[in-house]
């Protein structure tokens, strides 16, 4: 501590070491504040409700541990089959927004054809229009296709929100691999669907994005599970907390349990994509 | 250029292109635009109790700003809705922006940690959000009262937030705020750092003070991600449910104290104990909240960012 505070004291004026300590404080304060409510719904999921309500900032200890939460959440709402569901939504959804997307995207930024710009901008529109407004419309359209009350309908259905701002960032990246690349490739005989292949691993930052950019919401959204898939069988996480929060909302120890369970995955998922996600937002940003 | 002028000598439309954009041109062609056509559609049109359509024109939409049960719903769920949006662009935009300005510096040790720390909430579900907050705020467990005596602001200790008419809409706002500053904060944060050091450098040899640079350098260089942030904000609040819905339920209370557009389509369209499920109505509040978007996004395009381009020419 005492070297690095004399590497501050060459290396600023002291009005510059208050700033500095100001920015920190704030820092420190605002990230406590963002953590806080997280941390205390995560200690007291492992405490008995006495000590819910005794003690709430403390952690839980001998006397005060508890799994009742857990135990009840496990026994009166099938968690695992929500998870399924919600990794089956996200999965097949991601799959179909990023193999469908670097398709349109290639075809887009790599040929020139009669209507190009026209497509481009046909298949841009949907990034700022939300596509809940034509919910009504999408639920008869799935009941019409024998689709409702599937995981297949949220498939589908994110997969054509997702696709638009996907198509969108890989058009932009996929016009910067070189043509040199392509043209070698071409004279050796290759057909264009090779060559395809050949170039998503050069674009493979943009996939990243693409992919962590719809990941998370994906699995947090409420509206389209409570409208498209509500049956306890095909119920997502997100709707399916939301249903048992409902029910057991005077149960303390089962609301934060399955309050806690439910973070858990998308938490670990951010811990992994953190870094994606984030050079993500930043790059999206410059454009 | 070879490829266009084979197209002009009458060759035929290669196939592989059309294999490259179908599958994405199907499926966001019939999930995403033909049902937002559709429901526009639907919005022209009133259905009896068998289904049967009669095309009514813009009936709806003069039955919803005029007619004595649906035009309080319609005019309190835009009041509430500009009031959301009014919070979010005054609370969460400056502050992204000063946790942002305070995260580019060079010389903050743990930027990275911060950064990643203070985004944690935006990647969680807003319906845990909505819980966890509800949790918090309830006088029952009295976590947001030992901070009101904690600073000494007793008379609120004990203050329902959620279940009061006066507050639940702003106490609802400031939630989603609390969520939500991480996506301005990091749209700021990557405008802040790819201004070029020269120019902040410049500017301090000129004798310019670090809020004297902030103001007269680097916000005109940001003002293009304003925009987007702005624009983000705008569509996301008119378009927001889930909090409304997980914390308030169906019928936004306390006396539609917290309706917003959102939930008043919802509660519209697929009905709600009393009251069965109206689709074409439905489709109208969806047709009014489109027009709504539809004109920010307008605005924003023609209005803010053509005069930017114009600025920085």
């Amino acid at each position: 501590m005492s070297s690095l505070s004399s590497t501050l004291m060459r290396r600023f004026r002291p009005a510059q070491q208050i700033q500095l300590m100001a920015a920190h404080v704030i820092l420190l304060t605002y990230t406590a504040f963002a953590l806080f409510p997280i941390v205390l719904i995560l200690i007291n999921s492992f405490k008995t409700r006495k000590a819910i309500f005794k003690s709430p900032y403390a952690l839980p200890d001998a006397d005060t541990w508890s799994t009742v939460g857990y135990e009840t959440v496990f026994k009166r709402a099938n968690f695992p089959d929500y998870f399924r569901n919600s990794l089956i939504v996200t999965l097949g959804a991601l799959a179909l927004i990023l193999f469908f997307g670097t398709m349109a995207a290639w075809a887009l930024s790599e040929y020139r054809f009669p209507g190009n710009n026209l497509m481009g901008l046909y298949l841009a529109l949907g990034i700022m229009i939300p596509i809940r407004l034509g919910t009504v419309s999408i639920l008869r359209l799935c009941v019409d296709l024998g689709i409702v009350d599937t995981l297949l309908a949220l498939i589908l259905v994110y997969t054509a929100s997702g696709l638009p701002l996907a198509i969108f960032v890989l058009t932009n990246f996929m016009k910067q691999v070189p043509r040199d690349l392509k043209d070698a490739a071409r004279v050796d005989g290759a057909s264009e669907y090779r060559i395809y292949r050949m170039i998503l691993p050069l674009v493979r930052p943009a996939i990243g994005t693409v992919a962590v950019f719809n990941m998370i919401p994906i699995w947090n959204d409420l509206w389209f599970p409570l409208i498209l898939a509500p049956s306890e069988r095909n119920k997502t996480v997100t709707l399916g907390a939301q249903t048992f929060l409902g029910q057991f909302v005077s149960d303390w120890n089962a609301v934060l349990a399955s309050l806690t369970l439910s973070a858990v995955p998308v938490v670990i998922l951010y811990i992994i994509f953190s870094r994606q996600l984030i050079r993500g937002l930043t790059a999206g940003a410059v454009k | 250029m070879k490829l266009a002028t084979q197209f002009r000598d009458g060759r035929r439309f290669p196939l592989h292109i059309i294999v490259f954009l179908a599958p994405a041109v199907i499926v966001y062609t019939m999930f995403m635009i033909y049902p937002l056509v559709d429901s526009l559609r639907l919005s022209l049109y009133t259905s009896d109790d068998r289904g049967n359509e009669t095309f009514v024109g813009l009936d709806n939409y003069h039955k919803l700003v005029t007619d004595p049960l649906w035009e309080p719903r319609l005019k309190g769920a835009i009041i509430n809705n500009i009031k959301f949006f009014a919070i979010h662009m005054l609370v969460q935009n400056p502050l992204g922006l000063l946790l942002a300005s305070l995260l580019s510096s060079p010389y903050i040790r743990g930027r990275t940690i911060y950064r990643t720390l203070i985004f944690t909430p935006t990647v969680l579900s807003v319906v845990l959000i909505g819980f966890i907050w509800s949790m918090i705020l309830s006088p029952l467990w009295g976590i947001s009262g030992d901070f009101f005596t904690a600073i000494g602001l007793e008379q609120y200790a004990k203050k329902p937030w959620l279940g009061l008419e006066s507050t639940a809409l702003t106490t609802l706002s400031l939630v989603s705020v609390w969520q939500w500053v991480g996506i301005p904060m990091m749209l700021f944060l990557a405008a802040l750092i790819s201004i070029p050091d020269e120019l902040i450098e410049a500017a301090r040899v000129d004798g310019a003070t670090g809020w004297g640079v902030f103001w007269r350098v680097k916000f005109p260089l940001i003002l293009p991600t304003v925009g987007i942030v702005s624009i983000l904000t705008f569509v996301g609040n008119f378009n927001a449910f889930d909090l409304i819905y997980t914390t308030q339920k169906v019928n936004a209370g306390p006396n539609f104290s917290t309706d917003i557009l959102g939930t008043f389509f919802y509660r519209t369209f697929f009905g709600q104990q009393l009251q069965p499920g109206n689709p074409t109505m439905g489709a109208t509040i969806a047709g009014v909240m489109f027009l709504i978007i539809l004109t920010g996004v307008l605005l924003y395009m023609f209005g803010w960012q053509r005069r930017i381009t114009q600025v920085e020419l």
